[in-house]
C-alpha cells in the first residue's frame, strides 16, 4: 500500500498544532507503508521537539515544502502538495479540518481529481476503499462516505481519535521538496498576517473541555474564565457575545465560527440557537446553565441546570476546587 | 464590535476573466453565487445518500445574503456596474435567485438539469464556472462562506481554480480600489490581509455586513427582471462529469443520531453548582 501524507499544521515557532497528533495516529492505521509529514516552510522550521514527537508517533519522513512563492497561500501550497504526491506516490492526504485547509483541498481536488471529505471524525479502509465517517446537519445525522477516486483528501476534525504512540519510535528523515509555483497561484499576496497571541489556555478547536458564554453573561466572562482554568479548558462564546465585543471573534463557536467536539461542553447563558448548535452538538457531554427552562439548549443537554449563571458557575468552580483539594 | 462594510470602489477599465473581446471593455459585472438549501430550522433529511432538497423547506442559504449585500454595496458605492445572481440547483432553487433580484440584483441565472442531481462540491463548481463563462465572465465573483447544508466551503476556491482567477476567501472586510481587491480575514490562529488584482473571486463571511431586506419596491421591481434558465447542454458541459455520475465520493450510510439518553434537568434551589460538580466527577469528565 502506498505511503500516506499528513499536513503538519504548525505555529510560527515550529510547534505542532494539537490535532496533527490525531491525524498521524489515524494515518498509521490506514497504510502499511510510511506516514510522511508535509511541512509548509512558511518561515517556521520544525522544532526539535516537534521532530521527536513526530518520530514517536511513527512519522518516517518530513518533507519541507519550499518555494520562491508564498507557501501560506493555499493555491501555492496546493501546487507543492501535488508535486509531493507525484514524488512520493502517496495517494492520500490528511489535514486538519480548518477553513484554510478546505481552500487547499479545493485546489487539490481541481488539480488531481481527488475526492474530498471535510469535517471527518472517523476513517477506515474497507476492501481497499477509504471510508470516512462524519456528522452532518448540526450534529444530528451520522454518515459514512466512500472515496471513489485514486487520490483522496480527508480533513479531520479535532478530538476525533485518541492519540497513541507508534509501536516503535523512529527518527524522521527530513528532506526538502523545492517547487516553483505557477504565476497563477502567486496572484494572491499576503499583505499582513498577525498570529493570535497564545492565551495560556488550550486551543479552542482542539480543547477537551470548553466553557462557553452567551448573551446571558451580559459581558462578564470572569466567572467562566475561572471555571475554564480550574478545568484546564478553553473559553468559547456565541456570536452574540463576540458581536458585542465581549470576547474576540476567534472564540465564536458555531456554523460560522469554530466547530468543536470536546469531551465536555459547558454553556452558560447560551440559548442553543441552531447556528450555535451546528458548531458544538457533536460534543461528548453537554452541560447547560440557563434561567429559561424552555431554552432550546436543554433539548440537547446531558445535564441541564435551570438557574442563574452568576450563582451557579461560581459555586461549581468553588466545589471543583474543593474536590480537587 | 461593529460590523463594518468597507466599500471603496473605483473600477478600473479592464478585461473580464473570460468573455470580453479586446477593445470592447464592458461594464463592470459582479456575479454572486447563491445556493438553495434546506432551511436549517427544519427537519433535514438524507435519503439514498443525498440531501433531500424537495421537501418544500428550501430557502436561500443565509450566508449568501452577505455575498449579495457585498456585491450590491460595491456597485452602489461605485455608481456603476451590474449584479448577476447565479444558482445551480433543482426547480425550487429559482426561489434563491428571485430573492437575490428582490434584494437588488439586476438579472438572474438558474442552471437546472436532471443530470446535476447528486453533484459533489467540485462538480457544482464546474457548472458554476461554466455558467459564469457563458454569461460573459465577471470582474468579480462573490460567494458566501459556506453552504449551511453541507458546510464544506469547497465551492468558492474550486470555482476560482476552474476560472483561473485568484481567490480571496472568508472576507470579513472587502475593499476594491481601482483593479485591486483587498480582504481582511480571520482564521483560527491568525488574521490576514490579502490582496489581488481583478478579475478575482471573494467569499464573504457573516461578519462582512448586515444584509438588507427586500422592500416593497424591490419585490415589485424583481418581477420584471430577467431569469435565464440554462441546461448542461447550453453550457456545453458533459453530463458524465457532474451529478451522481461524476461524483468522487459516495454516501454509503446516513442515519439520524439517536437522542441523548439519561438526560438530567435540575432547577437550582441553591445547590445546583454542587450537584453539577458531583455529576462531572462521577462521570469522570473532570
Ligand atoms: C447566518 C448566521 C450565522 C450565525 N452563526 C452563528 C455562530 O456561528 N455561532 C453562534 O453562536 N451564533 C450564530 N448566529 C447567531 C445565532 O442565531 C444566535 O443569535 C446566537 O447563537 C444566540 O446567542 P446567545 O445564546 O448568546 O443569545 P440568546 O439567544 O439571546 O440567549 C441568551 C440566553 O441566556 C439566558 N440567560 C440570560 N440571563 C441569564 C443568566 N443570568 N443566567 C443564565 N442564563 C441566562 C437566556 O435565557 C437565553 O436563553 C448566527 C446567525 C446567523 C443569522
Ligand atoms: N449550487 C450552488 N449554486 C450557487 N452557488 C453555490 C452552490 N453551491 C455553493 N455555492 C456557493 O459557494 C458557497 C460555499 O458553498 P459550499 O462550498 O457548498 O459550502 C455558497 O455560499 C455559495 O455562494
Amino acid at each position: 500500500m502506498s505511503d500516506i501524507l499528513v499536513l503538519l499544521d504548525h505555529t510560527s515557532t515550529g510547534a505542532l498544532r494539537t490535532p496533527v497528533r490525531e491525524l498521524v495516529t489515524l494515518a498509521r492505521d490506514l497504510t502499511d507503508g510510511g506516514v510522511h509529514g508535509v511541512w509548509a516552510a512558511d518561515g517556521a522550521e520544525p522544532s526539535a521537539d516537534a521532530l521527536t514527537e513526530l518520530g514517536e508517533l511513527g512519522v518516517t519522513h518530513v518533507h519541507r515544502l519550499t518555494s520562491d512563492a508564498d507557501v501560506r497561500v493555499p493555491a501555492v501550497l496546493a501546487e507543492g502538495v501535488v508535486g509531493l504526491l507525484d514524488a512520493t506516490g502517496a495517494r492520500t492526504l490528511l489535514a486538519v479540518s480548518s477553513f484554510e485547509n478546505k481552500e487547499l483541498a479545493a485546489y487539490l481536488a481541481v488539480a488531481t481529481g481527488a475526492g474530498v471529505v471535510t469535517d471527518a471524525d472517523a476513517l477506515e479502509r474497507v476492501d481497499g476503499t477509504l471510508v470516512v465517517g462524519k456528522t452532518v446537519f448540526a450534529g444530528t445525522w451520522t454518515t459514512r462516505t466512500a472515496v471513489r477516486t485514486p487520490v483522496a483528501v480527508v480533513l479531520v476534525k479535532a478530538n476525533s481519535v485518541v492519540v497513541s504512540p507508534a509501536p516503535a519510535a523512529v527518527a524522521p528523515q527530513v528532506g526538502e521538496h523545492a517547487f516553483t509555483a505557477s504565476a497563477g497561484a502567486s496572484r494572491v499576496r499576503v499583505v499582513e498576517r498577525t498570529e493570535r497571541p497564545a492565551t495560556g489556555r488550550p486551543d479552542l478547536g482542539s480543547a477537551h473541555i470548553v466553557v462557553t458564554g452567551g448573551r446571558g453573561t451580559e459581558g462578564d466572562f470572569t466567572a467562566l474564565e475561572e471555571l475554564a482554568d480550574v478545568l484546564g479548558g478553553a473559553v468559547g462564546a456565541t456570536r452574540v457575545a463576540t458581536d458585542e465585543g465581549w470576547i474576540g471573534h476567534d472564540a465564536q463557536i458555531g456554523q460560522t465560527g469554530v466547530t468543536i467536539s470536546p469531551r465536555l461542553y459547558i454553556g452558560a447563558g447560551v440559548s442553543g440557537a441552531v447556528h450555535h448548535r451546528g458548531g458544538m452538538q457533536a460534543s461528548g457531554t453537554i452541560v447547560a446553565i440557563n434561567t429559561d427552562p424552555d431554552a432550546p439548549i436543554f433539548e440537547i443537554a446531558d445535564f441541564g441546570v435551570v438557574g442563574d449563571l452568576t450563582t451557579v458557575v461560581p459555586q461549581l468552580t468553588a466545589e471543583l476546587r474543593r474536590l480537587k483539594g | 464590535m461593529t460590523r463594518s462594510i468597507v466599500v471603496r470602489v473605483r473600477w478600473a477599465n479592464r478585461p473580464r476573466c473570460t468573455g470580453a473581446s479586446e477593445g470592447n471593455v464592458p461594464d463592470v459585472k459582479i456575479v454572486v453565487c447563491v445556493k438553495h438549501v434546506p432551511d436549517i430550522q427544519s427537519d433535514r433529511q438524507i435519503a439514498d445518500g443525498r440531501t433531500v432538497r424537495d421537501g418544500g423547506d428550501g430557502t436561500l442559504n443565509e450566508l449568501d445574503e452577505n455575498a449579495l449585500e457585498s456585491a450590491l454595496s460595491l456597485v452602489e458605492a461605485a455608481g456603476e456596474g451590474e449584479v448577476v445572481v447565479l444558482t445551480v440547483g433543482p426547480d425550487d432553487a429559482v426561489d434563491a435567485v428571485r430573492k437575490g433580484l428582490q434584494m437588488g440584483a439586476d438579472e438572474a441565472v438558474h442552471v437546472v438539469d436532471e443530470a446535476i442531481a447528486g453533484s459533489d462540491a467540485i462538480a457544482t463548481a464546474r457548472v458554476l464556472a461554466a455558467a459564469i463563462t457563458h454569461v460573459g465572465g465577471a470582474d468579480l465573483v462573490v460567494t458566501g462562506m459556506a453552504g449551511l447544508d453541507g458546510l464544506t466551503s469547497l465551492v468558492p476556491a474550486a470555482v476560482a481554480a476552474l476560472l483561473d482567477v485568484p481567490a480571496l476567501p472568508l472576507a470579513a472586510q472587502l475593499e476594491v480600489t481601482g483593479s485591486t481587491v483587498r480582504v481582511t480575514r480571520h482564521l483560527d490562529h491568525a488574521s490576514e490581509v490579502l490582496e489581488a488584482q481583478l478579475p478575482a473571486l471573494v467569499s464573504v463571511t457573516d461578519q462582512a455586513n448586515e444584509p438588507r431586506y427586500p422592500n416593497f419596491k424591490g419585490i415589485m421591481a424583481a418581477r420584471k427582471k430577467p431569469v435565464t434558465t440554462l441546461t448542461l447542454a447550453d453550457l456545453g458541459l458533459d453530463a458524465t462529469l457532474v451529478g451522481a455520475a461524476g461524483a468522487r465520493t459516495e454516501v454509503l450510510e446516513a442515519a439520524p443520531r439517536p437522542a441523548r439518553e439519561d438526560r438530567v434537568l435540575v432547577t437550582d434551589t441553591g445547590d445546583a453548582g454542587v450537584r453539577l460538580a458531583a455529576y462531572l466527577v462521577e462521570n469522570q469528565l473532570v
